[in-house]
């Protein structure tokens, strides 16, 4: 395949993740955000933290060549999917509006949490899938 | 205006995800319009990412993950401007359709939580302990101060005399 078509092949499968992805984003945080309360952006950190468990999943099954090791399935599910389900820029802007209210226990609250469980689910996820493919 | 309308959609959104049975309304044409917006923009800002990616890898190499950090700083700067730009009173009126196409759409769909935990942890697993540091610390850095410098010149912009935009 010529690289113009292999790389416009590539876009096309992140694109329709990215649309999914966004759309699930939208719907998970609006969900728990309606259900837990707006004051703290829990709705944020749920699809942050869930989508890094995920990612972590999917790179320990791309890594071990048992799904997802092809660019396009990669690019649909990672690069796309989990990334537009992901955000930073809303993530940001709750973060701002916490500290400009003068809550600052709450933003750096919001910041250290978020942090610390999306690095954790990422270690959790891929440790998960990577002992599955070993055990197995 | 803008924060009247907005919380008069998200009571219609809101009633239409509670209510059990599939009544075809203004709340159901609303809410299918905004996620038509947020999927749209979202496709836009993740297919953007990736180019952003790409071009990093061809210029700068695999060595530090500058791509995702150049589109989370930019992002969040984005939708910060944006944000101080549409606020009541502020130089654009926009619905909650325009709003949730350019906030929760691109700008949400162009960064990425999940890609810099990846990459975060990638770094730790080669053992690149000072590198996943420098990560962190230099996508906090860049992510707060772009949201607070693009909602700083958002406002600047909301308070210059003149014709609407």
């Amino acid at each position: 395949m010529a690289v113009g078509t292999e790389l416009l092949l590539g876009l096309i499968w992140i694109a329709v993740g990215s649309a999914l992805g966004g759309m699930a984003r939208f719907f998970v945080s609006g969900l728990v955000g309606r259900r837990i309360g707006e004051t703290f952006p829990w709705g944020t950190m749920a699809v942050n933290v869930s989508g890094a468990f995920a990612i972590g999943a999917a790179a320990a099954a791309a890594t071990g060549g048992v799904v997802l090791h092809e660019p396009g399935a990669w690019g649909l599910a990672a690069t796309g999917f989990l990334g537009c389900y992901t955000t930073v820029s809303s993530f940001s802007l709750q973060t701002l509006a916490l500290a400009r209210d003068g809550d600052w226990l709450l933003a750096s609250l919001n910041v250290t949490l978020s942090l610390v469980l999306g690095l954790c689910a990422v270690a959790l996820g891929f440790a998960a899938i990577a002992a599955m493919i070993h055990g197995a | 205006m803008d924060s009247a309308e907005h919380s008069r959609s998200n009571a219609t959104v809101g009633k239409a995800a509670k209510s059990r049975r599939w009544a075809p309304g203004r709340a159901a044409r609303n809410s299918v319009v905004l996620y038509a917006a947020v999927g749209l923009g979202s496709m836009a800002g993740g297919v953007t990412r990736a180019l952003v990616s790409i071009a990093s890898l061809e210029l700068l190499g695999p060595a530090f993950p500058w791509g995702t950090l150049a589109a989370n700083l930019a992002g969040s700067f984005l939708i910060g401007l944006y944000a101080a730009l549409t606020e009541p009173g502020g130089r654009i009126f926009a619905g909650s359709a325009q709003r949730q196409f350019v906030m929760a759409g691109f700008c949400g769909g162009f960064t990425t939580f999940s890609l810099f935990s990846l990459e975060t942890f990638q770094l730790i697993l080669e053992d690149r302990w000072p590198t996943a540091v420098f990560y962190v610390a230099a996508s906090l850095l860049a992510w707060f101060a772009a949201v607070w410098l693009g909602h700083v010149w958002g406002w600047r912009i909301n308070r210059l005399r003149g014709k609407d935009i």
